[in-house]
């Protein structure tokens, strides 16, 4: 059973959102996505600024086997990018909720993190799965 | 004749097996009504010998002619080991080389091919090839606008093979993708710097700079570049590879080099074959790589430690991220590119510099002799690779029948792709053209072009 | 392990057998557009160069030296006179651009081929101009759009795709600017034609379908799908991947479909040459007629011309600059005349017969096949789903360890419905006593996977390499081989 922190918020597409007092979100992949995707060799961050709407595009995590979108859990813009994955994509591998982390959003509207899943929800979808 | 081999006991050995009675059965799950055997045109199964005779006869039919026509296609010599190698049939009949541990010959050939045209390119990375030059430049174009996201504009100068546009066009219009022509200097033959200078705005993902140009001139590549470059947009560079020996690599134009090299791979010791099968060459920067479509083969090392070759990036491609893919390429050209592999090394660079020269001496000295008649004019003043545009006094409908029946392929006429070069002929004689051939081709084109200004007063 | 090439260079070394020794000059061109250094291409003698490549080749699996039932590739015999008659001067030796006058002996083969690509496939005009399957389908398509975009009809924004289809089905028709919309297939292998029903509509520009699918079965609700999609004002495309099934047997045409592309790198046997060259032309029905790509050979009074196109204005455009793989079409003619009328219906017999009798063996052998109450056609596919869970042995491991055996592997892990699949397709070139070899080899690793699996997970161990490090590889991507001396200066 993969790992599934009690404190973050999730997707059904497998990011997770780790919200802040001040309207931030850091966002990355789950432990179950990254078991799922096998080793990682590359990561595409979105650009610096961009503006994302909730469930966009921004981002592609490829592995040998797979390369999957990554959906921007809720809208907002990117105030920051783990630039350590562009020399290191195996950190989602090592520690997906910790150096794996992927951006940072300044969330617009926090009332769309009441939209995601909790931990226990997210565990159940992956059991489902 | 179908290459079977069973016999009849080991056909009744096989369906006992399977259990049943006849082959026919084995087809009991499709509709009756649509099973129709009946063929109306397909001739009678020939033998080997009859086929032989029957192909020998209508390649004899077809001849041989003194050729003078380049326009993207160019007869060059080609060693006879390039192929007696490339058709060996472990090269011939093997495929794609999903399984490496059992296509180790082919993935090195391929990375080997990958280094020699980075190099002869200046660029940092090279894929395995695509089909040929024209659809090439498309993927490049696509390329390009998945680099640069919302700029949907590409510059496309009329310098370029009008094949070439034709093909972009057709594989890139239903992406929302524009092109933009950019005309020619009437003088140089080269792009209008002018117009360019106002089409190059900020929608513009990229210009295609061709060096050569259709023409066979010489662009200003470094200022080009470094214009595309300031106004934020790619430059892909569309080049002939036998070119490169002497000309300066597309990695270095300007300050900062071109972004992505496409180009028709077939003077790399392919042979003319009406049209194909060729190859298309791609190269960018690193920076690009993961744009690239096509398949790419990355040295790496087996669980002893020791050198081996596999594909790589395959996640880019269709079989894993299908409606994501970079593009619904699946092949390469593999066995042209084992050819092109073979004829770079068996030239070398020394030889292949040798060939480009020549190729460019020639085609001066067949320009000088053809100007030499009175009614023949060289049409622009840029200096030229190994063809050259040329304005003859007589129509040019009956000059290019007229030559062919005297054996010789007097060159490409102009006319159906530009109207203001309605009497221009584009002429090329390779490193193979002799002097005496020259001579015969000036003989006869003095004869017609005599001929006809005795006719129109 | 093979030195590269550049490691066997040696600077200043020339083949003079291929050398120019004239001095040449280059005095009339500006310096500003020359080249500083030389490129670093290899400095070899023609033996070392033939030594080099010849030894390359060896390193090599393919059909001329292996059993090689690679899935959906139809990896059958290459009779070698194709490629010999495609070689000669006239054919090989004239340019693209030469008048037509000079190549009706090169167009009346291409015009044949045509007219014999009607024939079998049903359809009522044929384009030579594909250059591999995926451009045949991308023209396919693209014929599709411009038909509903002739008509005004531009509400039709998706193309319907079976869960089961090729990965190029889905990457073409986002090249042409549609959406996907995946159709699931059922457990027993066909189409799920209620879900089909459901979203089929005025926004359908069209279905993509494969026939035998890439499942190794017939669909045999096709007729009932083709008029669920006509009726909805949709057309239906053929990936012909699979014809090598049905060849003389079924045109597919006659199945209801508006444009079909086939591969004659599988069904006519041309060469696979370590990935290409392909060609892949396209057929269509009457109404799709104007739209189809250029170049087109036509005959007029025994005379053949090549239609551009300025003669045909609906034409989608060119595919190539040229004609595309005019040499690729010869070798498919050759074969076509070789085979003959006859030929053909013996083709998919004999490669229909042999799948069966391969999965027949194989079933009685204990592997357990995804579809087994269905024939196969000219492959099928079976499952190692059980042999992982009891020893740990995958597919992977499976199709290394029938490398060490000799035998190439079959196509594995696709199509991705099905686990631990090995999608099977032996062709009808093979021997009842090849086909037996690689019944025992399969029984062989069943046995070795529960004894000792450790030595099929570590397989392939009688080859050049073991098995590479992929995640390395893409990691530290090494794509091209660097001069530690860099360029040299000229």
């Amino acid at each position: 059973m993969s790992n599934v922190p009690q404190e973050l918020k999730y997707t059904q597409s497998h990011e997770w959102v780790l919200a802040s007092e001040d309207g931030q979100a850091t966002i990355g992949i789950t432990d179950h996505a990254q078991e799922l995707l096998g080793d990682m060799v590359f990561i595409e961050l979105p650009e610096m600024d961009r503006e994302l709407d909730a469930g966009e595009e921004c981002s592609v995590v490829e592995s040998v086997k797979a390369a999957s979108d990554v959906y921007s859990p809720v809208a907002g813009t990117v105030i920051a990018v783990n630039e350590r994955l562009a020399d290191a994509p195996e950190l989602i591998n090592e520690d997906p909720y910790g150096d794996g982390w992927m951006f940072r959003l300044q969330i617009s509207d926090t009332s769309q993190l009441d939209d995601l899943l909790d931990a226990t929800a997210y565990e159940e979808l992956e059991s489902e799965e | 004749m179908s290459f079977i081999p069973h016999t009849e006991d080991e056909i009744r050995q096989m369906l006992n097996a399977i259990g049943v009675d006849r082959i026919d059965e084995l087809f009991d799950e499709i509709p009756a009504e649509l099973i129709n055997e009946k063929l109306d045109y397909v001739p009678a199964a020939m033998n080997e010998a009859g086929i032989r005779r029957l192909s020998r006869q209508r390649a004899e039919n077809d001849g041989h002619h003194i050729n003078f026509i380049g326009a993207g296609a160019y007869e060059h010599h080609i060693p006879a080991a390039v192929w007696q190698i490339a058709t060996r049939g472990e090269f011939y009949s093997a495929y794609t080389p999903y399984q490496a541990e059992a296509s180790q010959g082919t993935l090195q050939l391929l990375y080997e091919y990958q280094s020699m045209m980075a190099s002869l390119t200046g660029m940092e990375v090279s894929n395995a090839s695509l089909y040929e030059g024209a659809s090439a430049l498309a993927e490049a174009v696509l390329m390009a606008v998945r680099a640069q996201r919302e700029k949907q504009r590409i510059l496309m100068p009329e310098t370029i093979h009008p094949g070439y546009r034709e093909t972009t066009e057709t594989i890139v219009k239903n992406q929302g993708i524009v092109l933009s022509s950019i005309s020619y200097s009437g003088i140089t033959g080269t792009i209008d710097l002018e117009q360019l200078g106002k089409e190059i705005t900020d929608d513009v993902a990229a210009l295609v700079i061709p060096q050569p140009n259709y023409f066979g001139a010489l662009e200003a590549v470094d200022e080009l570049t470094n214009l595309a470059h300031e106004r934020g947009c790619l430059v892909i560079a569309v080049v002939n590879p036998v070119s490169l020996a002497i000309l300066k690599a597309p990695g270095e134009w300007g300050d900062k080099g071109a972004d992505i090299v496409v180009g028709e791979g077939q003077p790399l010791g392919i042979p003319l074959s009406s049209g194909g099968p060729y190859f298309g060459f791609m190269c960018c920067t690193q920076k690009l790589i993961r744009q690239m479509p096509g398949r790419l083969i990355g040295r790496t090392v087996d669980a002893d430690g020791k050198q081996g070759f596999a594909l790589t990036l395959q996640a880019r491609e269709q079989h894993i991220r299908r409606s994501k893919a970079t593009s619904n390429i699946c092949t390469n050209q593999g066995l042209m590119v084992t050819a092109a592999t073979l004829y770079m090394s068996l030239m070398g660079p020394a030889g292949i510099e040798q060939v480009a020269k020549a190729s460019h001496a020639n085609t001066r000295l067949l320009v000088e002799k053809l100007t030499a008649i009175d009614g023949v004019d060289v049409v622009f003043n840029s200096p030229f690779f190994h063809e050259c545009v040329l304005r003859i006094n007589a129509p040019m409908e009956d000059l290019i029948p007229a030559m062919t029946v005297q054996g010789v392929i007097a060159g490409k006429a102009l006319f159906a792709d530009y109207a203001d070069l309605h009497d221009c002929l584009l002429v090329c004689a390779t490193e193979l053209r002799t002097e005496e051939e020259m001579d015969v081709y000036a003989m006869h084109l003095q004869r017609f072009v005599s001929k006809h200004q005795l006719e129109t007063p | 392990m093979t030195k590269l090439i550049f490691e066997q260079s040696t600077s200043g070394r020339i083949n003079k057998a291929q050398f120019l020794p004239a001095e040449i000059p280059l005095d009339d061109i500006p310096d500003v557009f020359l080249r500083k250094t030389s490129p670093m291409l290899p400095e070899v003698s023609e033996m070392q160069a033939v030594r080099h490549f010849t030894r390359l080749s060896q390193l090599n699996f393919s059909i001329d030296t292996h059993f090689y039932p690679l899935g959906s590739c139809t990896m059958k015999h290459n009779p070698r006179i194709c490629n010999e008659a495609a070689l000669y001067d006239g054919f090989s030796g004239r340019h693209p651009s030469a008048p037509d006058s000079t190549g009706q002996g090169l167009l009346s083969c291409l015009f044949d081929l045509q007219e014999i690509l009607k024939d079998i496939s049903g359809m009522n005009e044929v384009s030579l101009a594909p250059m591999a399957g995926a451009q045949g389908e991308f023209t396919g398509i693209a014929m599709i759009r411009a038909y509903h975009d002739a008509r005004n009809d531009d509400a039709r924004e998706e193309i319907l795709v079976p869960d089961a289809a090729h990965g190029t089905n889905p990457a073409t028709a986002v090249m042409c600017g549609y959406k996907v919309r995946e159709i699931p297939t059922l457990d027993n292998g066909d189409v799920d034609i209620d879900a089909l029903a459901a979203v089929v509509g005025p926004r359908t520009a069209g279905l993509m379908l494969t026939n035998p699918s890439t499942l190794g079965v017939f669909e045999r609700q096709i007729r009932e799908i083709a008029t669920l999609v006509h009726d909805a004002g949709g057309l239906l495309y053929y990936d012909g991947a699979n014809m090598n099934a049905i060849l003389g047997k079924v045109k597919p045409g006659e199945m209801g479909f508006d444009v079909i592309h086939l591969n004659l790198h599988k069904t006519f046997s041309t060469p696979h040459g370590g990935g290409g060259p392909g060609a892949g032309p396209v057929g269509v029905s009457e109404r799709l007629i104007p739209f189809l790509p250029v170049p087109r050979i036509v005959e007029s009074s025994g005379q053949f011309t090549v239609l551009d196109k300025k003669d045909c204005p609906q034409s989608i455009g060119r595919l190539s600059c040229f004609m595309g793989n005019a040499g690729i079409l010869l070798r498919a003619w050759i074969y076509a005349r070789l085979l003959g009328r006859d030929g053909m219906k013996r083709v998919a017999d004999f490669a229909t017969l042999n799948a069966n009798y391969l999965k027949a063996k194989l079933e009685q052998a204990g592997f357990e096949m995804a579809y087994k109450n269905r024939r196969a056609t000219h492959e099928f596919i079976l499952t190692l789903k059980k042999e992982k869970a009891e020893t740990g042995v995958t597919a992977m491991d499976f199709a290394k360890r029938l490398l060490d055996k000799g035998y190439h592997a079959p196509t594995t892990y696709f199509p991705l419905l099905v686990p631990e699949c090995f999608l099977i397709e032996p062709t009808e070139t093979e021997s009842l006593e090849e086909l037996d070899g690689f019944i025992g080899a399969m029984q062989e690793i069943s046995k070795e996977a529960a004894e000792q699996p450790d030595l099929v997970k570590s397989a392939p161990h009688n080859l050049p390499i073991r098995r590479l490090d992929d995640v390395r590889a893409a990691r530290q991507l090494d794509v091209v081989w660097k001069n530690d001396l860099g360029d040299s200066k000229k």
